[in-house]
């Protein structure tokens, strides 16, 4: 505290304007066009951050710093430039996890090092060879600093072990079938107690069991939260731990004093509760729900029973004819077509039809993939203009008067059920009403699988329902050629 | 700063991160991600006061780590962050071709 009263007014104006940068960085994001201005003002505000520590800190010099930065650095553009949109998702939860893992590392520094981050009343002379017992008899840390300090570890660790095991899921080094230990909710409750009640007792006793037992059982915590969740709760899982690693950045803010982390804490933990929220609405499910976990692998085993049902299969041949024939034609794409790949044979389908007078739209459902907005950006990555890309509100209307609807590697987010069925577990959720263009053309692997809920689709078996089996990419290549 | 000062910014900036929040695009939230990612490592400025400081050497091992990890997230974040929004077009008009930048 001493040292950031200490700190000259332009410094604090200093981070004060890195953090208004942050926002404007948000605000940005409101359309396309002032997004990528906004992406400089990020940047800029970053600048700002690092060379007021830098200057403040007199340690330009330091080569150990330039060091780390250049080799931190390094990894991150060359990730940047080489990562496939595709795999976005795993991306994100690895740079979350950095975030979580970095709050940690900060805290633990802030930690055995109380006097430089000036949280800390000196009582005594620190001996020289000091270890963490000589130091910790020589110096109190400041009660308010401790409960900052214990936060922001805990809730980093959350988001760094979370977040790994999010990333396993995502990247498939790990199945995203949910795997459910017996007593979880109470293992895991117990522990979020325990965690409370050791930083609460960390006010009185500042010894490192009670610091590195918060840190240790905050690990466990994220790790134990994530693996009962499913592979289709990983939009609300992503949002969560992009939630969280802002609170993380915010804790340490409290701690450090520090404006710019308070407010960059402050957005981006806001930013992901928000995301939460929406993914956990388009669902029609509770915050609570999702993170309780287990949903779509108890019920998988409903699939099997599903009978025979006649249904109609087309070829691509079929599909191109009656594409060249619609007015309009509506794409919906689906995580199906992140994981063929086959979002550039798609804009070429578009170009084709357009050359034809078609009209081409695509409908995006806010849970489609496995992250929010993931669907667009792979659209865009395939030169869709985004002025052709609607969301689930603007464009459900427009089914109805519809040729075609394409639905492509897409399934919970068109089932009917969620209207009609009370007893299906998607009951209530928000779908494309794809069912009511004239014809729905459903591009899907095989008639084996279900989607993620585990439920069928009644879709599949309906009149105006032609079924497209196979790989999502090759039977759009296939339509491309067709059209000649 | 008094905790209630910085309290306040705390609280405030949260409305404000709300509103903003709510107002970004849906077709963006992706690049949200990322953005909010890159920025959230504002961190950087703890770790770095934990490399720079003298006295405890595991506390500035720790610090520099933490500057590497960030880095590869402020590096990383906002040029994956970039590279995402120079691909977002509006649909070609017969006015002249732009391409894309405000």
């Amino acid at each position: 505290m001493h040292e950031a009263a200490a700190s000259p007014a332009w410094v604090l104006l200093a981070y004060l304007i890195a953090g208004v940068c942050f926002i404007l960085a948000l605000r940005g994001l409101s359309g396309p066009e002032s997004s990528r201005r906004g992406n400089y003002t990020g940047m800029v505000g970053m600048a700002i951050a690092v060379g007021t520590t830098l200057f403040v800190h007199q340690i330009a010099s330091l080569p150990e710093i330039a060091g780390a930065m250049l080799i931190g650095g390094g990894i991150g553009l060359v990730t940047a430039r080489k990562i496939q949109m595709t795999a976005m998702p795993q991306l994100v939860a690895a740079f979350h996890s950095l975030v979580g893992m970095a709050a940690v590392l900060v805290g633990a520094a802030a930690y055995l090092n109380p006097e430089a981050f000036g949280i800390a009343e000196i009582t005594g002379a620190v001996p020289t060879g000091w270890t963490i017992y000589a130091l910790l008899s020589q110096v109190v840390i400041n009660p308010v600093s401790r409960v900052e300090m214990g936060l922001g570890v805990a809730i980093g660790a959350i988001t760094f072990s979370g977040s790994v095991i999010a990333f396993l899921k995502l990247n498939g080094n790990m199945s995203g079938k949910p795997i459910l230990l017996p007593l979880r909710h109470v293992i895991n409750l117990a522990t979020l107690a325990a965690i409370l009640g050791l930083i609460a007792y960390f006010t009185q006793d500042q010894g490192p069991w009670v610091f590195f037992t918060i840190m240790g059982l905050s690990f466990a915590i994220g790790f134990l939260l994530i693996i009962p969740i499913g592979g289709a709760d990983m939009p609300v899982v992503i949002s969560m731990l992009n939630s969280y690693s802002g609170w993380a950045a915010a804790a340490m803010g409290f701690t450090l004093h520090n404006s710019a982390m308070i407010i960059t804490g402050a957005l981006v933990g806001s930013s992901g509760a928000i995301l939460s929220y929406i993914m956990c609405k388009a669902m029609n499910r509770s915050f609570i729900s999702v993170i309780a976990g287990g949903f779509g692998g108890a019920t998988a085993a409903g699939g099997a029973e599903a009978i025979d049902r006649p249904y109609k299969r087309g070829s691509a041949e079929d599909a191109a004819f009656l594409m060249k024939q619609a007015d309009q034609v509506i794409i919906v794409p689906g995580y199906g077509m992140a994981v063929s790949q086959a979002q550039h044979a798609l804009k070429e389908m578009g170009d084709k039809l357009k050359a034809e007078g078609v009209r081409v739209k695509y409908a995006i459902h806010p849970v489609a993939g496995r992250m929010p907005g993931h669907m667009n950006v792979l659209l865009a990555e395939a030169n869709v203009p985004y002025d052709e890309v609607f969301e689930l509100e603007d464009i459900n209307s427009e089914f109805a008067q519809t040729d075609v609807a394409f639905v492509i590697g897409a399934n919970d987010v068109t089932n009917p059920a969620a209207k009609t069925d009370k007893s299906s577990p998607i009951y209530g959720m928000p779908v494309l009403d794809v069912e009511k263009a004239r014809t729905v053309l459903f591009v899907k692997r095989s008639m084996g699988g279900v989607g993620y809920a585990g439920v069928d689709n009644e879709l599949f078996y309906r009149d105006n329902t032609m079924m497209l089996l196979a790989d999502a990419k090759k039977m759009v290549e296939e339509i491309v050629k067709a059209l000649g | 700063m008094d905790f209630i000062s910085i309290l306040s910014i705390f609280v405030l900036a949260c409305f404000v991160g709300y509103y903003v929040v709510w107002s970004v695009t849906p077709a963006l939230h992706t690049p949200l991600m990322s953005v909010t990612n890159a920025i959230s490592s504002v961190i950087v400025v703890g770790a770095l006061i934990a490399s720079a400081a003298a006295g405890s050497a595991s506390s500035k091992w720790l610090g520099l780590l933490a500057v590497a990890l960030a880095s590869v997230n402020i590096f990383g974040g906002f040029a994956v962050t970039a590279r995402m929004l120079a691909m977002y077009k509006r649909k070609e008009r017969p006015a002249p071709q732009g391409d894309g930048h405000a």
